[in-house]
């Protein structure tokens, strides 16, 4: 791999990270927007992330299987677009949100809803310009060990326990913190 | 199951309802053989799909994966479309499991093969092994780190020219 980025923690410098960067708890997701379990876990991470506020350093990384989800490329690349115009998360949000809807049209529509400039937003995606950086994450998550999606790794541990708040949250406080 | 350093047996399975695979026709570079327990299955649609996507990586060795399982070749093709698989899946249909046998990873109770990864290096030789359990995609670390260690080994062996 060119650069070396660690493969199952946020990284504060490449990835893109909400929460604390001093947060003691560090959670990372490989995901796919036309993922139905992504989308389904995702109030769940939201929850997460209130209740562990400033403990908690959150960050999200691209997985996305292109064949048997053939949106889902161009969704990575429109929240990466998105967070090039400085709004990654608003528009990561719209995405597994509106996960039925996800043409170029759709995306377009989520730019301007979010006040980005959507025609910048469309060429960037359909000229592919993070497919590198999308392929990037989607590598370090194979040697990572992601099998699937969604993974998550819990201060770099793969998690393999049941995607529900209870068990999520015992895993991410553990008794001795 | 076969481990390291034993030679990878000889097969010719069904590919497609016309057309067959040789493990001999694709000696002279890596092959990758990914024996799983059926089509459709949820977990075996995931690890299919997740080497589908992977496929530039494991270009990346000049490695050729291929999927075994003792479904029949016009069940692979649909499930293959299905998928969109890039990859041939080699139907180890007649005599049943007979190539899961010799390598060792039949499982008799079921009727199908164990979720079993081989690495053969280029020389038909079996470098890496791993049967994971029925229900767990093992993903695709432990073929990308043997067939990085394969081609150390073999840079090593070639020495300076």
């Amino acid at each position: 791999m060119r650069a070396r980025i660690p493969l199952t923690l946020p990284d504060p410098e490449r990835d893109h990270i909400s929460g604390s960067a001093g947060g003691l708890t560090r959670l990372l997701e490989y995901g796919d927007y036309e993922c139905p379990f992504c989308a389904e876990v995702q109030p769940i991470v939201k929850e997460i992330q209130r209740r562990l506020g400033d403990d908690l350093l959150f960050g999200f990384r691209n997985f996305p299987l292109t064949n048997i989800h053939p949106h889902s490329e161009h969704a990575a690349e429109a929240a990466e677009a998105a967070g090039t115009q400085g709004n990654f998360w608003a528009m990561h949000d719209l995405l597994f949100e509106n996960q039925e809807a996800l043409e170029d049209d759709d995306l377009a529509a989520y730019a301007a809803k979010l006040g980005l400039d959507q025609t910048r937003l469309i060429r960037e995606v359909i000229w592919k310009i993070y497919t590198p950086r999308i392929r990037e994450d989607f590598k370090s998550g194979v040697r990572g060990g992601v099998n699937g999606t969604p993974t998550f790794f819990i201060n770099g541990e793969r998690y393999d326990g049941p995607l529900d708040l209870k068990h999520l949250l015992s895993a991410l406080t553990p008794q001795n913190m | 199951m076969l481990s390291p350093g034993t030679q990878a047996p000889a097969f010719a399975l069904r590919c497609t309802p016309d057309q067959s695979v040789s493990l001999s026709e694709l000696r002279g570079r890596p092959v990758v053989l990914a024996f799983y327990p059926a089509d459709w299955s949820p977990v075996c649609g995931d690890q299919m799909a997740l080497y589908n996507e992977t496929l530039d990586e494991f270009q990346e060795f000049q490695a050729e994966l291929v999927g075994i399982s003792v479904d029949g070749a016009w069940c692979h093709d649909a499930f293959a479309k299905h998928n969109k698989l890039h990859f041939p899946l080699l139907a180890d249909f007649e005599p049943k499991g007979a190539v899961a046998r010799a390598y060792g990873v039949y499982d008799e109770k079921d009727g199908t093969c164990e979720r079993a990864l081989f690495v053969i290096d280029s020389d038909g030789i079996i470098h890496w092994s791993y049967v994971s359990p029925t229900g767990v995609n093992p993903g695709a670390n432990g073929i990308l780190s043997a067939l990085e260690d394969l081609k150390t080994k073999s840079e090593t062996t070639a020495g300076p020219k």
